[in-house]
């Protein structure tokens, strides 16, 4: 078991990365290695990083990518371009022979970067952080593609609906909610949540909720059934990206939480499953996510 | 090393373990006392930690609102933090921790290695290989009260345990230490292998969950998963009551066993398959949680003398209080967050472990 332990930690890493639970890192994160503004815009571009492949096409650039990573699924052009691994195992001959002039990837491929760096291959590492950190990165992106006013409109764009939906909920009643992203099916355990910090913390609040696991400074939080019991929120989101849970195994999972029969949002039967890639993945769509929690908590204003 | 030389040191005190090879019911004045004290000091201890395990958490709760009958049970926060959170993880705790420490003293005597774990046949590979087949294919069979992920862990550690026993076991014969051994160790790594693989392809929020499955968990919502775990471990236990004598002449070796009347093959065989059973329960409830099967024997001998009739039952009941007192750390150093419960046995064995290596050396 010893042996295979530093691996598994670099592949938890990296799931702490992917799955949303997230490394805490702070302030703004994309950088382009290199010289930034005088060299000449990216023409083709190989992005490792989801969130980062729809950055692209939202600021109009999707047209100069030429590779992405497996696990790629939005916007649907993507589905027709090559794939050429991920976080884990980036495909370094696939990529060269794409002849890219900019790999996007995540902030902990150092070997990766390296190598890219090595070939005279520019490089733009980006790590989540936040919902500011993912507009950081849209502008950024936009000034190493030379979309540099696409960029600025998909941002203003994402502020104001943001800031809309916050109008909206101003006047709500303050609701006290859980935030899942991940447990082991048909049980209580092996929990994942959002505590106060992260993308998902930010999208929470913007929908107008108290995240009930706010004080605790971490992405994720691993509560334990005493702690759910004593945070009693009065609303249980459930979000995943699509597929993970199944229409037909919603109605168990929810039933899963009468295990805790006190909390609010058991008794009140206010537990929501949501799924889509909005959700959880902190890129241009992630207005439409925060949009999403907020009609599950605040069902009276959306009528 | 000396830890490993202790039984042979002290062979002759145990000569009033010889021609008592029935239940350790049976047994003569002298030792009779001796156990007596033992399980005495022992289950004092126990008792202590677990009683007042429940009383602590994150949480304050008042245990009178808690036994409060006339308060509904759903509407009763007390009485579910206390029946719902914390009542179960601390029978978990003590149910695994004593499980886990008799089969580490069983392993250690059977294969007559002091470095001997229930985790060293491979047991616990391919529990968990079993495991994290469960989560990256979301298994959703269940059987009774076992839920998919034990269900799955079982069946991985029975297969890792007949796979062993079917190598290590010439017809008739005793089976050989060395090849149980290697056995175990190359079981390991190849199930580890297996392990990789299935990560490797898996998504990442299921290598997430399967690699928090491998620190142990012992906060399980509920009684159910130790009502599905209770009968292979009473099943073990029954048969550990038989072992303690043939165990304090299997460590001496087959040879002087034989030659003192002890049946080696059916000692042998009833030590892996009752370890094995013990292992394999006490995974299935918690994931593998390092450490306690190593550290609790070597600590019991410490203090009782190398004698099995006493050191397996001082190892089971100390080792239930080990894993809750560690559980009970695990929930209060940096409260409302939890460290995983194998994280706390091992940064507090692995230290301790050392020093007792160190100091007798």
């Amino acid at each position: 078991m010893a042996r295979i332990l530093p691996r598994l930690i670099v592949l938890v890493c990296c799931a702490i990365a992917s799955a949303g639970a997230l490394v805490a890192f702070p302030a703004a994160q994309g950088r382009a290695a290199g010289t930034e503004s005088a060299s000449p815009p990216a023409r083709r571009i190989v992005s490792l990083v989801p969130a980062l492949t729809e950055m692209l096409f939202a600021i109009e650039a999707g047209g100069r990518v030429v590779g992405v990573s497996s696990f790629d699924t939005y916007p649907p052009e993507v589905k027709k371009l090559p794939k050429v691994g991920a976080l884990l195992d980036p495909d370094t001959e696939r990529i060269l022979a794409l002849r890219p002039d900019l790999v996007t990837m995540y902030g902990s491929q150092v070997d990766a970067r390296l190598r890219f760096e090595r070939a005279g291959i520019r490089t733009f590492a980006y790590r989540h952080a936040g919902i500011g950190g993912a507009l950081a990165a849209l502008r950024e992106l936009g000034l190493v593609t030379g979309h540099r006013t696409q960029a600025d409109t998909v941002v203003t764009r994402i502020q104001t609906r943001l800031d809309a939906l916050r109008a909206r909920v101003r006047n709500a009643p303050r609701v006290r909610v859980l935030l899942v992203f991940e447990r082991t099916p048909q049980t209580l355990r092996n929990m994942y949540v959002s505590g106060g910090a992260g993308f998902l913390h930010e999208m929470l609040e913007a929908a107008g909720a108290i995240n009930v696991f706010a004080d605790i400074k971490q992405e994720s939080v691993q509560p334990s059934h005493e702690t759910l019991l004593s945070r009693a929120p009065d609303v249980i989101l459930e979000v995943r990206a699509r597929g993970l849970i199944k229409p037909e195994d919603a109605a168990r999972e929810r039933a899963t939480w009468s295990a805790l029969p006190s909390l609010p949002a058991v008794r009140t039967g206010r537990i929501h499953l949501l799924t889509g890639e909005q959700l959880v993945v902190p890129g241009p769509r992630l207005a439409e996510g925060a949009d999403m929690m907020a009609r599950a908590i605040h069902p009276e204003l959306f009528r | 090393m000396s830890v490993g030389e202790a039984p042979r040191q002290e062979t002759t005190t145990l000569a009033d373990g010889i021609g008592s090879r029935g239940p350790a019911i049976r047994l003569t004045g002298a030792i009779r006392t001796r156990l007596a004290g033992t399980v005495l000091i022992f289950g004092t201890i126990t008792l202590i930690v677990c009683v007042a395990a429940p009383l602590v958490g994150s949480t304050r709760i008042s245990l009178i609102r808690a036994f409060d009958r006339s308060i509904p049970f759903t509407d009763n926060l007390d009485a579910q933090i206390f029946f719902i959170a914390r009542l179960p993880r601390v029978l978990a705790g003590a149910i695994v921790g004593a499980t886990l420490a008799a089969a580490g003293v069983v392993f250690q005597a059977m294969l007559r290695n002091p470095l001997a774990t229930p985790f060293t046949l491979g047991v616990s590979a391919g529990a968990s290989l079993g495991a994290m087949l469960a989560i990256t294919l979301g298994a959703s069979m269940s059987l009774g009260p076992l839920s998919p992920i034990p269900l799955a862990s079982l069946a991985g550690a029975s297969l890792a345990a007949s796979v062993v026993y079917w190598l290590a076991k010439p017809s008739g014969r005793a089976m050989s230490t060395a090849i149980l051994l290697l056995a175990g160790v190359t079981l390991n790594s190849f199930f580890s292998a297996l392990i990789m693989f299935v990560q490797y392809v898996a998504d990442f929020a299921q290598v997430f969950a399967a690699f928090r499955w491998l620190m142990g968990d012992l906060d399980i919502g509920g009684f159910e998963p130790i009502v599905a775990a209770l009968p292979l471990v009473v099943a073990a236990f029954v048969m550990f009551a038989w072992l303690p004598s043939s165990l304090n002449l299997l460590s001496l070796g087959h040879d002087a066993a034989a030659s003192r009347g002890v049946d080696v093959v059916r000692a042998q065989r009833l030590a892996f398959i009752s370890g094995s059973l013990a292992t394999s329960a006490a995974v299935s409830l918690a994931g593998p949680i390092g450490f306690v099967g190593i550290v609790v024997p070597h600590l019991v001998r410490l203090l009782v003398g190398v004698d099995h009739r006493l050191v397996l039952p001082a190892s089971a009941l100390f080792g239930a209080a080990f894993l809750v007192a560690c559980d009970v750390l695990s929930r209060l150093l940096f409260s409302p967050v939890e460290i995983p419960i194998g994280v706390v046995t091992a940064m507090i064995g692995g230290p301790f472990f050392l020093w007792l290596l160190v100091r007798r050396g």
